[in-house]
C-alpha cells in the first residue's frame, strides 16, 4: 500500500488533491504531524492563496525545518499550485522567506494588452524534460488546468521540467529535480492529462524512482 | 494561449437534474454526478451547476451533490443559484468547488462581491448577470419592467435600436434599473474574476447569442466574458468567441437534448482556428 501524506496547513480546499491521488491508487494521509509526514511512501505540498499567509501557516504548525528536511531526504515529494511557490526563496507577491529548496523567485505576469491576469483556464504545456517518468504517457503538448498570477523563476532554468506561454510571457509551468517535483497547474482538475501525472507520481512513489528524468 | 471554453451548465433542484436530459447509456440521467462524469469524458472544460432548489429545506443537498461531483469529476467546477453569503461560499468552496456564481445578491449587497473576492480570491468570484435589451424609446422603469416580464416565445429581435441592457434578477422577474455594460464594470472593479453573461432576449430562442452585449461587455472589462444564452449552431458559439469577444460560451439545453455534442462544437471551432482543448 503506498501512503501518500498531503500537507493540511489551512491553505485552500484538498478534497479534490486526495480523490486524484486515490484514483491513482494511493491512499492519502491529510496531515500536519511531522512524523506522519516522514513515515508516509511520498509527500505532497498543495495549496491555493497568497504566498505570505501560506508561509505563516506553515511557520505556526512547525513545518519549516521537517519540510526542507524531508525535501532533501530524497523522498518522493510533489508540489501543487502555490504549494510549488512556497519551494522557492520569496515572491513578490510578499515579504515572506519562502521554503528555499529550490533557488529563485516568484514573479508576477507582466500586464499586456488584451492580457488577462490571472493566467487562468486551459493552456498547453512545452515539456522541457520529457523523459520525467511523472510525463510519461503525456502528450508533449498537453492540455492543463491554471490558475495564477506569479510564476516560479528558477535560477537555474535547467529545473524546468514543462513551460507555458501566456501572451508573449513563457514562464515555468512545472519544475523537477531528483526526487522534487513541482506544478503551477492543477493536475487535479486537469481531466485525463492531470489523473495520469498524478498516477505517474504515485508508481514512481511506489517503485521508489526518482520523480525527475 | 488559453483555450476558449465550452461549459454545460446543469439545472439542479434538491440535488437532481431538471429538464430533461436526453444522454445514452447513463444509468439515472437525473444524477448530477452521472452527468457530470458524462460530460467530462465529452470534453466539457469547466461544468456549471446551477441550483435552483425553491425551498430553504432542501439546500444544504447541494454541498453533498458538488462534494461528490468532486470525487470523481476533475474538471473546475462553478456553483450558481441563490448564494448570498460567504459562509455558504466557504461551505461550497469545502465541499469542492472551483468557483462562486452570485447573481441577485450582488445586486443587493455589491459589497459581497468585495468581501467574498478579498477572502477567497477574485479567480473564484464569477457574476452573474441576466440582462435584457432597452429600446431607445423612452419607457418608464414601471412600464419597462412589466412589458419585460412577459414571456418570451419565439426568436428574439435582436436588431432594434438600442439605448443599453437592463439587468435584471429574482430569475429576470425584475427590472434593477441598472445598466448591464455599467454593473459589470462595477462588479469587476469589485473583485468579480469572470462575468457570465446571459442575454434574456434571446435566452431560449436558439437563434444566436446577443453579439453586441457580450461584445459591449468584453471589451469594457478585462476578465473573462462566458456568453449564455441564444445558442443553436455551432456558428453562433464560434461568433460568441469571436465578434462577441467571448472567452467560454455557456450551454444548456443545445447539449442536454443531444442537438450539438461537446465534440462537434469543439470540431467545428478547430477548424475555424479558434484554439480548443481536443
Amino acid at each position: 500500500m503506498t501512503t501518500i501524506a498531503v500537507i493540511d496547513y489551512d491553505m485552500g480546499n484538498l478534497h479534490s488533491a486526495c480523490k486524484g491521488l486515490q484514483f491513482a491508487g494511493a491512499t492519502t494521509l491529510v496531515t500536519d504531524s511531522v512524523q506522519q509526514l516522514e513515515h508516509a511512501d511520498g509527500v505532497v505540498l498543495p495549496g491555493v492563496g497568497a504566498f505570505d499567509p501560506a508561509m505563516q501557516h506553515l511557520r505556526s504548525r512547525n513545518l519549516i525545518e521537517p519540510i526542507r528536511r524531508i525535501a532533501r531526504s530524497g523522498k518522493p515529494f510533489l508540489g501543487i499550485c502555490l504549494g510549488l511557490q512556497v519551494l522557492f526563496e520569496g515572491s513578490d507577491e510578499g515579504t515572506e522567506e519562502g521554503l528555499g529548496i529550490f533557488s529563485g523567485t516568484i514573479r508576477r505576469f507582466s500586464p499586456e494588452p488584451g492580457l488577462t491576469i490571472p493566467h487562468m483556464g486551459w493552456n498547453q504545456l512545452t515539456l522541457t524534460q520529457p523523459d520525467c517518468p511523472i510525463f510519461k504517457g503525456i502528450s508533449p503538448a498537453a492540455w492543463v488546468y491554471f490558475v495564477h498570477s506569479f510564476y516560479a523563476a528558477p535560477t537555474d532554468a535547467s529545473i524546468n521540467a514543462a513551460t507555458v506561454t501566456h501572451g508573449s510571457q513563457t514562464v515555468t509551468a512545472a519544475v523537477a529535480q531528483d526526487n522534487l517535483m513541482a506544478m503551477q497547474f492543477h493536475p487535479e482538475k486537469s481531466s485525463s492529462a492531470g489523473l495520469q501525472i498524478l498516477s505517474n507520481f504515485v508508481s514512481t512513489v511506489r517503485q521508489g524512482q526518482p520523480v525527475a528524468a | 494561449m488559453l483555450a476558449k471554453r465550452i461549459l454545460p451548465c446543469l439545472d439542479v433542484k434538491a440535488g437532481r437534474v431538471v429538464k430533461g436530459i436526453n444522454f445514452v447509456d447513463l444509468k439515472d440521467a437525473g444524477d448530477p454526478v452521472e452527468l457530470a462524469k458524462a460530460y467530462n469524458e465529452a470534453g466539457a472544460d469547466e461544468l456549471v451547476f446551477l441550483d435552483i432548489t425553491a425551498t430553504h429545506e432542501d439546500r444544504d443537498v447541494i454541498y453533498d451533490v458538488v462534494y461528490r461531483t468532486a470525487e470523481q469529476v476533475f474538471i473546475p467546477l462553478t456553483v450558481g443559484g441563490g448564494i448570498s453569503s460567504l459562509e455558504t461560499i466557504k461551505k461550497l468552496l469545502r465541499a469542492g468547488a472551483d468557483k462562486i456564481s452570485i447573481n441577485s445578491a450582488a445586486v443587493r449587497d455589491p459589497d459581497l462581491i468585495d468581501r467574498a473576492s478579498d477572502r477567497f480570491g477574485a479567480q473564484c468570484i464569477v457574476v452573474a448577470i441576466d440582462a435584457r435589451r432597452r429600446p431607445t424609446s423612452a419607457t418608464t422603469p414601471d412600464q419597462h419592467s412589466q412589458k419585460n416580464t412577459e414571456k418570451s416565445t419565439g426568436a428574439s429581435d435582436l436588431t432594434g435600436e438600442l439605448a443599453g441592457w437592463d439587468v435584471f434578477v429574482r430569475g429576470g422577474r425584475e427590472n434593477t434599473g441598472l445598466d448591464a455594460v455599467e454593473w459589470a464594470c462595477e462588479v469587476v472593479r469589485r473583485g468579480a474574476g469572470e462575468l457570465l453573461i446571459t442575454s434574456m432576449d434571446a435566452d431560449g430562442t436558439q437563434a444566436g447569442y446577443d453579439l453586441t452585449l457580450t461584445e459591449a461587455i468584453a471589451s469594457r472589462v478585462d476578465v473573462p466574458v462566458i456568453a449564455s444564452g441564444g445558442a443553436g449552431t455551432c456558428e453562433h458559439i464560434y461568433q460568441a468567441l469571436t465578434t462577441g469577444k467571448a472567452e467560454a460560451a455557456l450551454l444548456a439545453s443545445l447539449l442536454h437534448y443531444g442537438q450539438l455534442s461537446v465534440s462537434e462544437i469543439k470540431d467545428y471551432l478547430h477548424s475555424h482556428d479558434i484554439r480548443v482543448r481536443q
